[in-house]
């Protein structure tokens, strides 16, 4: 097969629905008056949904995949346990996905947003912002530093409660790429009992979400590692493109 | 290569903080980043093409605004080229990104963007689609991020002949996807659900 140098820039893949929450999600009481009721409408992907905005490394600051540090005060630490997220961004065929924006955001230990809205009584750390970002590298992989982020009550059923989790917002190479989800704590019982975590109908899609304790990249002495891999829509093969190409 | 095969991640909503990953000075977390919002301005220079504003709401079923959404808006430069390395037809504006990212406001609900209007682009087979923003919509209680497009009013016969407007089988709802002019504002409302429901994409 002739290899090219060129981008991709086929088509991606069709997206598994079945491998996604549906909107209209009535045990997560936000998504009933906020779903769309009629089919969505299907076309061929365009140039339009093939190509997207793409980040530069230079643009990202020295403590940007840092929140232990990226909001305190010179000398001093966020509070709370000490980890390292860390993993590949992949497509569906299991390549690395290289040079794409990843964000992350999250409470802080107690389960407290910096954000206007969140009245929780829990304390906010005045070293803690809570979010960061990075750019994933040739082999797809990226990392950051955090404290583990504490679970919070919400507004819902009577009684329930968020599992600890870390927001992401990842960006592909194609618009159609484009995806926000959640990391969750390997053995956490709040998995089982959330609303939001049980939007999703397939368990083993859920299970991808649940971050594993990762002590072959732990640092002794000084902070715990878990490992997420995100995966992205891939393309559709163009090995028949290809063959005609080396013909 | 071994045929080891994924399944995409599960989406997760957004949530209501969304603004402090992803719009951190919105937020009030002002120090990231060096002060600005990724996606804040698509301009970044002496740009060739009309300027232009979107602006509207994103409304629920209840027809409330939502007031904790995020939109990012996607679109070719004046000359119908996108700035991106997949794109294999040429060179974008240098001083456009193409790209942009804007929160509702959080009192009043209202969104908007300052861009310039896109060229056309082509469909696959070669057939020229109306010019349009790619729109990606994500908030609380929307479990999977939400596809639509931005097409704009005063382009009516490439809209009645674009291929994807014309995917929409009920000709009433294409006009979901139709910004109003007004002046060099556009207006485009988004309703999530209801009588007027958007017509939102599998793409
Ligand atoms: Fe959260």
């Amino acid at each position: 097969m002739t290899q090219t140098a060129k981008p991709e820039t086929g088509a991606f893949s069709p997206r598994d629905l079945d491998h996604q929450p549906p909107a209209f999600t009535p045990g997560y009481k936000t998504s009933i008056l906020r779903s769309p009721q009629r089919n969505l409408v299907s076309f061929e992907n365009t140039v339009s949904e093939i190509t997207g905005p793409t980040f530069g490394h230079q643009m990202l600051g020295e403590l940007d995949n840092d929140l232990i540090l990226n909001y305190a005060a010179p000398g001093e630490s966020a509070i709370g346990e000490r980890l390292i997220v860390h993993g590949r961004v992949l497509d569906e065929q299991g390549r690395p996905v290289p040079n794409v924006l990843v964000e992350f955001w999250q409470a802080n230990a107690g389960g407290r947003y910096r954000h206007k809205k969140d009245a929780y009584l829990a304390a906010l750390d005045p070293n803690f912002g809570g979010c960061g970002r990075t750019i994933s590298a040739e082999d797809g992989s990226y990392n950051f530093r955090t404290v583990k982020p504490g679970p919070y009550p919400w507004p819902n059923g009577a009684n329930d409660w968020r599992p600890a989790h870390i927001h992401f917002s990842v960006f592909g190479h194609g618009f159609a790429q484009r995806l926000i989800t959640q990391m969750y704590f390997e053995g956490d019982p709040h998995i089982a009992l959330c609303p939001i975590v049980q939007t999703i109908p397939d368990e083993t899609a859920i299970d991808a979400l649940v971050a594993r304790l990762d002590m072959d990249n732990t640092i002794p002495m000084d902070i715990r590692a878990y490992r997420f891999d995100i995966v992205l829509r891939g393309r559709r093969s163009t090995l028949f493109e290809n063959r005609l190409e080396g013909n | 290569m071994s045929a080891e095969y994924l399944k995409e991640s599960a989406s997760q909503t957004a949530g209501p903080y969304v603004h402090i990953g992803c719009v951190p000075s919105f937020a009030g977390l002002t120090g990231m980043y060096g002060g600005n919002d990724l996606g804040d301005t698509m301009i970044t220079g002496d740009v060739k093409g009309e300027r232009i504003t979107i602006e509207g709401y994103v409304f629920d079923g209840s027809g409330a605004p939502a007031k904790d959404a995020l939109l990012e808006i996607w679109q070719a430069d004046a000359a119908g080229l996108y700035n991106a390395p997949t794109e294999t037809r040429g060179q974008a504006d240098p001083n456009f990104t193409g790209w942009g990212r804007q929160p509702t406001d959080g009192d009043t609900g209202r969104y908007r963007f300052e861009t310039i209007k896109p060229g056309a682009v082509p469909y696959p087979g070669g057939q020229m689609q109306a010019p349009h923003c790619v729109v990606w919509i994500v908030a609380r209680g929307i479990n999977l991020g939400l596809n639509t497009r931005i097409y704009f009013d005063d382009e009516a016969d490439a809209n009645a002949s674009d291929p994807v407007l014309n995917k929409v089988e009920l000709s009433a709802r294409r006009d979901t996807l139709v910004a109003k002019k007004s002046g060099n504002t556009y207006t485009f409302n988004i309703h999530l659900q209801g009588e007027h429901e958007t017509v939102f994409f599998d793409i």
